[in-house]
């Protein structure tokens, strides 16, 4: 099914790199120059002495650690729900190998998760469906509270917690709470899931910087090649073009 | 305490493509302009990492924060709006350069028939060819009038493209050749041409060739890099008014800008306004702007509701029909088609914003409305912007939303999946329209605006011939399986549909139906001009910005001759 499998480090062919830092001063044909032209030689890409300090850390990776939850027990909730939305499969990578529970942990502890640039001002009414997110919950607590009662319906139907659950007991409750059908305090369970799923794919296709989407392996599978400078000698192409996926890191190293 | 300021010749609220051509163009003449932008400073040099789907596509990094302000929707005037509380349907601009900075850049030129849409279509199809709840009316400008304004804001943005077979008259060609014909637009154009239509290339504000505009800015050569809509351009590539109109402002020395200004008020004595009301919000002081002039360029939402909580010009009632502030809000009707290709694989993942091609044959009154129960129609275009991985997982209909399936279908179809798509013309409804909201406030205490909305027959007719349409192209292009797109019975707030919103302060030729005259001044107020898509009668079947520009450059002129001799210019 998978035609292409997707590529490994260790199988990296050339990649075309850039230095924006190099070039970022200069506006204009300049910075164009330093953007399209600038090739590192592959000698210079394994060249431990050319490596950043996380590359060199042995495979640690200090990112995977919980900033927002602070139970084991939800994290591996999370962790599974997240899995079944994007399971494992011949493609590659599922959600959990991706290292999408700790983006969505990540995301849960700033920004995104204590709705910042939301508007937050009362009064609260449920509202239409064509009227939006209306719940006074912030996105970490709908995370909180749904969480808390994927754990309680699989208590209640199953004597289990949900992360012991057979996958086709987990797709059940989660499906329960796509259609709306779970009760949930302040907020309905539709949202939840939609919140979730949402998270679930951000956490798999965004730069590696945030956490998941592990070595590109979520981008490997799509043949997507992630940050790249320029397509100006590619856009033309008549056939498909595979290229070595890159991210944002490319810029610091 | 208000700090009240030296007067000054031009105030700009906001400082976006119309507040930038109204300070370069006054400011080159030697007048004093001040421009006051509520966001951020930013340039070219802050886009290095700007190839980050997830915060500027997905967290909208680039956007109008709305923890600040935001707007009200209701569906009808029955229901209880409530706050977007976050960006969706549209994503409106905040900071220097406003939505300017991260548009697609699709530039086009609106259609004779648009300026004149009610006699045209009166004198074709007689008077009751739309219901009398349709409130149409012709601009009080024709086509070849702001052929000029057209032209300078073609050239000062360095457009790249092609005349349209069918479209208006052009007496000059495009300052840049087209973008470059890939594999799908090239598609496209041979199922069009098959299907008896006329396709030309998408003319684009991504520049095909490095390009020096009038006013000696220079604009970078296109990259095709894939984050454009939604992106700022790293390489001054994507004309924005960062890379044009703010430094040509700059430059002359009469332009001052002020960043982090919120203005909430503009004071006035009844004929003609004083002074704006601002609130540096880094440090909540507050001050007090006189000024001989004041351009209103804070966008369609924000120019209507700085004159509502002003007070200045009558607000519109749905119920009477009268006064005009707030008056027929439109949006953009959005038909298409996708289609699924089993044995290829398209290089969808590169592009730019405005590398496309299009179809006019169903815009306008191109095809004969005799036996249709709608007006107007829309631009049809495929477009290769960049697919990126987190928005885009197009899945055959029937197909579950999450699990194996979904993975499976998502991943196989990334690169086999090509969009046609419609900027649909809308047409004003009594009740749809803009007033302030009774219960919400901004940061600053002000009422939030509020949006009433919803799709009509016309919308809904509209689209499903057009729909139907691009789904024939797609056909013959090639697809396996077409799925041609289904209106939504009600408007949604959520879903991302286009950042095309129109009207509200409306242009014409009597200040019985319209706020500004055709120089965008207020027939009540003449020191005061509201530039932007606000003066849209309707809204065309083209993105804005190309018949936004070209007004803002007849205001300019407006403007300055109005600092000569005063006085109503029309
Ligand atoms: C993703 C996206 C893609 C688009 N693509 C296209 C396209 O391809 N083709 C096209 O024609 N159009 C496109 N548009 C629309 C285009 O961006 C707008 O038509 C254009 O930018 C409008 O210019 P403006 O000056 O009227 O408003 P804006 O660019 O929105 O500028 C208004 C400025 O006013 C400021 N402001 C608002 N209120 C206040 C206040 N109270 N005090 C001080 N400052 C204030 C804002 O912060 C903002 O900077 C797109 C828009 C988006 C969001
Ligand atoms: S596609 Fe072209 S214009 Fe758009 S951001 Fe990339 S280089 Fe700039």
């Amino acid at each position: 099914m998978a035609e292409e499998k997707p590529q490994t480090m260790s199988r990296r062919r050339f990649i075309r790199n850039t230095s924006l830092i190099a070039g970022g001063a200069a506006i204009g044909g300049g910075l164009l120059g330093a953007l399209v032209g600038a090739n590192l030689d592959d000698e210079q890409r394994t060249d431990p002495n050319k490596q950043t300090a996380s590359q060199q850390a042995g495979g640690q990776n200090n990112n995977e650690a919980l900033m927002y939850f602070t139970s084991r027990e939800d994290f591996e909730v999370l962790s599974a729900a997240a899995e079944r939305i994007l399971p494992e499969d011949d493609h590659g990578p599922g959600a959990i190998a991706l290292g999408v529970p700790y983006f969505i942990d990540h995301q849960l502890a700033g920004n995104y998760g204590y709705n910042t640039r939301e508007y937050m001002q009362g009064p609260f009414y449920p509202g239409e469906e064509t009227q939006g997110y209306q719940t006074p919950l912030r996105r970490n607590q709908v995370f909180d509270e749904g969480i808390r009662m994927m754990k309680e319906l699989s208590q209640k139907n199953h004597q289990k917690a949900f992360n012991e659950l057979e996958e086709a007991e987990q797709n059940e409750i989660l499906s329960q709470f796509e259609q709306g059908k779970v009760q949930m305090r302040g907020v309905d369970s539709a949202t939840f899931f939609n919140l979730l799923r949402s998270a679930v794919l951000e956490g798999a296709y965004a730069d590696p910087m945030y956490g998941g989407n592990r070595n590109m392996e979520g981008w490997k599978m799509k043949n997507y090649p992630g940050h790249q400078a320029s397509y100006l000698n590619q856009i033309e192409a008549e056939e498909f073009q595979e290229i070595e996926p890159q991210s944002l890191h490319a810029f610091h190293k | 305490m208000v700090t009240k300021l030296p007067k000054v010749d031009v105030v700009t609220v906001g400082v976006g493509w119309t507040g930038g051509i109204i300070a370069a163009e006054l400011a080159k003449q030697g007048l004093k302009v001040v421009g006051l932008e509520r966001g951020k400073p930013r340039s070219t040099d802050d886009f290095l990492m700007i190839h980050d789907e997830y915060r500027y596509a997905i967290r909208y990094e680039l956007m109008q924060d709305t923890s600040k302000e935001t707007i009200t929707f209701r569906n009808k005037p029955n229901q209880r709006a409530l706050p977007m509380r976050q960006l969706g349907s549209f994503l409106l601009g905040e900071g220097l350069g406003g939505a300017g900075v991260h548009w697609n850049g699709q530039n086009f030129r609106f259609l004779p028939y648009d300026f004149q849409i009610k006699s045209m279509t009166e004198e074709k199809y007689g008077a009751n060819k739309v219901g009398a709840d349709y409130t149409i009316q012709d601009w009080g400008i024709t086509y070849e009038e702001m052929g000029p304004y057209f032209d300078k804001f073609e050239k000062t943005i360095g457009v790249s493209g092609e005349p349209s077979p069918l479209g208006g008259q052009r007496p000059d060609k495009y300052p840049t050749p087209p973008m470059k014909e890939t594999v799908i637009t090239k598609r496209f154009k041979d199922a069009a041409k098959k299907l008896g239509l006329n396709p030309y290339h998408l003319p684009s504000a991504n520049l095909s060739e490095t390009y020096k505009n009038p006013d000696g800015e220079q604009i970078n050569a296109c990259q095709y890099c894939g984050f454009c809509e939604r992106f700022g351009c790293e390489y001054g590539a994507k004309t924005s008014p960062n890379v044009t109109v703010i430094p040509t402002a700059q430059k002359t020395g009469n332009f001052e800008l002020r960043t982090h200004a919120n203005v909430t008020r503009i004071l006035h004595d009844g004929t003609k306004a004083t002074a704006v009301r601002y609130v540096d919000v880094l440090t909540g002081e507050e001050f007090e702007q006189p000024a001989e002039m004041i351009a209103l360029t804070s966008y369609v939402m924000n120019n209507t509701k700085l004159l509502l909580v002003s007070e200045l010009g009558t607000p519109y009632d749905p119920n009477s029909g009268t006064g005009v502030i707030g008056k027929n809000y439109c949006y953009q009707i959005l038909p298409g088609a996708t289609g699924f290709f089993e044995k290829e694989r398209f290089n969808t993942f590169m592009g730019a914003g405005a590398l496309g091609a299009t179809v006019d044959d169903y815009n306008g009154d191109f095809f004969d409305h005799s036996d249709l129960n709608f007006i107007h129609g829309g631009s049809i275009s495929i477009t290769q912007t960049g697919l990126r991985p987190i928005q885009n997982n197009a899945v055959p209909p029937d197909t579950p939303k999450w699990g194996p399936e979904f993975k499976d279908k998502s991943i196989h179809y990334y690169n086999r999946v090509l969009n046609i798509g419609s900027q649909g013309a809308s047409m004003p409804f009594r009740h749809n329209f803009l007033d302030l909201d009774p219960t919400y406030k901004d940061a600053y205490g002000v009422p939030l605006l509020r949006l009433t909305y919803n799709f009509t027959e016309q919308d809904k007719n509209l689209y499903k011939y057009v729909a139907e349409r691009s789904a024939e192209i797609m056909k013959e292009m090639g697809a396996d399986e077409v799925v041609t797109s289904q209106t939504a019975e009600n408007y949604n707030i959520v879903p991302y549909q286009t950042t095309h919103n129109t009207g509200g302060v409306i242009m014409g030729a009597e200040p019985e139906t319209s706020a500004v005259n055709n120089y965008l001044q207020m027939w009540d107020a003449e020191n005061v001009f509201v530039v932007g898509a606000s003066a849209f009668a309707h809204n065309g079947g083209y993105n804005p910005t190309g018949t936004v520009g070209a007004l803002a450059y007849r205001a300019a002129e407006g403007m300055l001759k109005y600092s000569k001799q005063g006085g109503s210019l029309v």
